[in-house]
């Protein structure tokens, strides 16, 4: 056999196939959430396949108030120079600036987050002109086709951010995954009418049909807080799990990583599980979803 | 004779090999179970394995501490084919140039991990192959590529880097056959090995 070149202008950057391809990568592991250089290093070694870095967690976000926006991009780039695994960046929801000044940055997915505060009241990013991939929350499946129609490369959970409360992921996932089982039992003018019902592109929902799955990686995020929650979300049918304030606002951050970590790879064996639970250290303290007025609630935020 | 097939299930894109792994035993009207692998003890009954892509790191930790690296030199050391894309080929390396990762130091080559660039410099290319009679479509995600190579021989190359390599019951590549619907590079590697004694046929 003799080998064969290929030359470097015949390459295809951006591609749906690239961009959704980066998701499938990070499937069955752990994102997770860090503000600086010293949680990064953390979260690598404990595991994570990837870090979403932020101005500060979504729990401090809820504490302090006031407007939150993209993460100053000096500490991005930090980041991005600390960990050798993929870097992710939070934009606001319509600020298509944010979102280009992470990508320049060398981010390598974009979450358009309703964690920060709305940029636009009407419309999200065009998601399509962009080389990174975008991943969007979604709280059910015509939230997550008009995410994928705009050009997210990964959905996941929308769940109620900084309150460890797993209830909304699981709410959230739940109505997903059940609109794509009465999906499968319809006849093809059925799905048109639910498609327009549900305000999603006809030709994604026939797609999703057809797949009996989200065209693109789903995974949890919104809430999840400890081991046992993370193996729950993975029970529910994601393909991978973000954790937010839940590692560095529990009591032992690199414990905790490492134990959400590997309650993902071991989700379907609760023996595993409950030596994986033990003296992993106190959680994030949290705030119950029911305790939350509307206002108070993110997921509102981007339909 | 039905087939047993495992995919090393640490982490990554483990279902889309599991697929492209049916479709091409369907094609060749072999009957086939294919198993996700995540505890010791599938890999001894398995006549062909695929470690997938994903993040190297987390392969790499997770891959030891579940107890699969010993089996995996077991199946390769047996002759049994092994296809290894992307974060598998580091996995499978003698020298990844990182210390968090423990290589197998299966195949005679040292890589470069992230070789072409971060996620926005990932791209697709028709990628001319030794053994395949059309480019194959491959794509890279921030992918590795190969710096040195011992007793592998190569197969494609991206800008004179090696980016494809067999030795043995070993094919891997830097880029992900199993994201396209393409499976000729899964036939070469699982089951059309280069010593006629490791096929599984």
């Amino acid at each position: 056999m003799t080998e064969t070149a290929t030359d470097l202008e015949d390459l295809r950057r951006g591609t749906d196939l690239v961009k959704r391809g980066f998701a499938q990568m990070q499937k069955g592991g752990v994102i997770m959430d860090v503000v600086n250089r010293e949680q990064a290093r953390i979260a690598e070694d404990a595991g994570a396949v990837a870090v979403m870095s932020l101005e500060a967690v979504p729990a401090d976000i809820r504490k302090r108030g006031g407007v939150a926006r993209m993460a100053d991009p000096a500490d991005v780039a930090e980041i991005i120079d600390e960990v050798s695994i993929p870097v992710m960046g939070k934009a606001r929801i319509g600020h298509t600036k944010e979102a280009q000044i992470l990508e320049a940055t060398g981010v390598d997915m974009i979450d358009e987050s309703e964690v920060l505060t709305p940029a636009d009241d009407a419309y999200h990013i065009d998601k399509r002109g962009f080389t990174a991939p975008f991943v969007c929350g979604a709280r059910d499946l015509g939230e997550a086709l008009r995410r994928i129609e705009e050009g997210a490369a990964m959905i996941r959970t929308k769940g109620e951010a900084g309150t460890g409360d797993v209830n909304q992921a699981v709410h959230h996932q739940r109505t997903i995954k059940g609109a794509i089982r009465e999906l499968a039992g319809m006849t093809h003018e059925e799905r048109e009418a639910y498609a327009r019902e549900i305000e999603a592109p006809a030709e994604l929902v026939h797609e999703t049909a057809e797949m009996g799955r989200l065209p693109v990686v789903n995974f949890a995020a919104g809430g999840i807080a400890t081991p046992a929650d993370a193996a729950l979300m993975m029970h529910h049918e994601c393909d991978g799990i973000f954790v937010g304030s839940g590692i560095f606002g529990a009591e032992n951050p690199r414990a905790m990583g490492e134990a959400i970590v590997e309650a993902v790879n071991n989700w379907d064996d609760p023996e595993r599980l409950a030596e994986i639970a033990t003296n992993v250290g106190k959680g994030m303290k949290g705030d119950a979803n029911v305790d939350l007025s509307d206002e108070e609630k993110l997921q509102g935020r981007g339909v | 004779m039905s087939l047993t097939a495992g995919v090393v299930a640490v982490q990554g894109d483990v279902e889309e090999h599991v697929r492209a792994i049916e479709r091409v035993c369907d094609r060749r009207g072999r009957s086939v179970s294919v198993h996700e692998v995540r505890e010791p003890g599938v890999i001894p009954e398995c006549d062909v394995l695929a470690l997938p892509g994903g993040e190297s790191t987390t392969i790499s930790r997770t891959l030891h501490r579940a107890g699969l690296a010993s089996e995996i030199r077991e199946h390769v050391a047996s002759g049994r084919p092994l296809f290894a894309t992307c974060a598998g080929l580091i996995v499978v390396s003698a020298d990844a140039g990182d210390d968090r990762i423990d290589e197998l130091a299966l195949l005679d080559v040292t890589v470069e991990r992230n070789a072409f660039g971060r996620q926005r410099d990932s791209f697709e290319a028709s990628l001319d192959v030794a053994g395949l009679d059309e480019p194959f479509p491959a794509v890279f995600i921030r992918a590795p590529a190969i710096d040195t190579v011992g007793d592998a021989t190569v197969l494609a190359t991206v800008d004179g880097r090696p980016v494809a390599v067999r030795q043995g019951p070993i094919l891997a590549t830097a880029f992900h056959p199993e994201l396209t619907p393409d499976d000729r590079l899964h036939e070469l590697a699982l089951f059309e090995p280069e010593t006629a004694a490791s096929s599984p046929e």
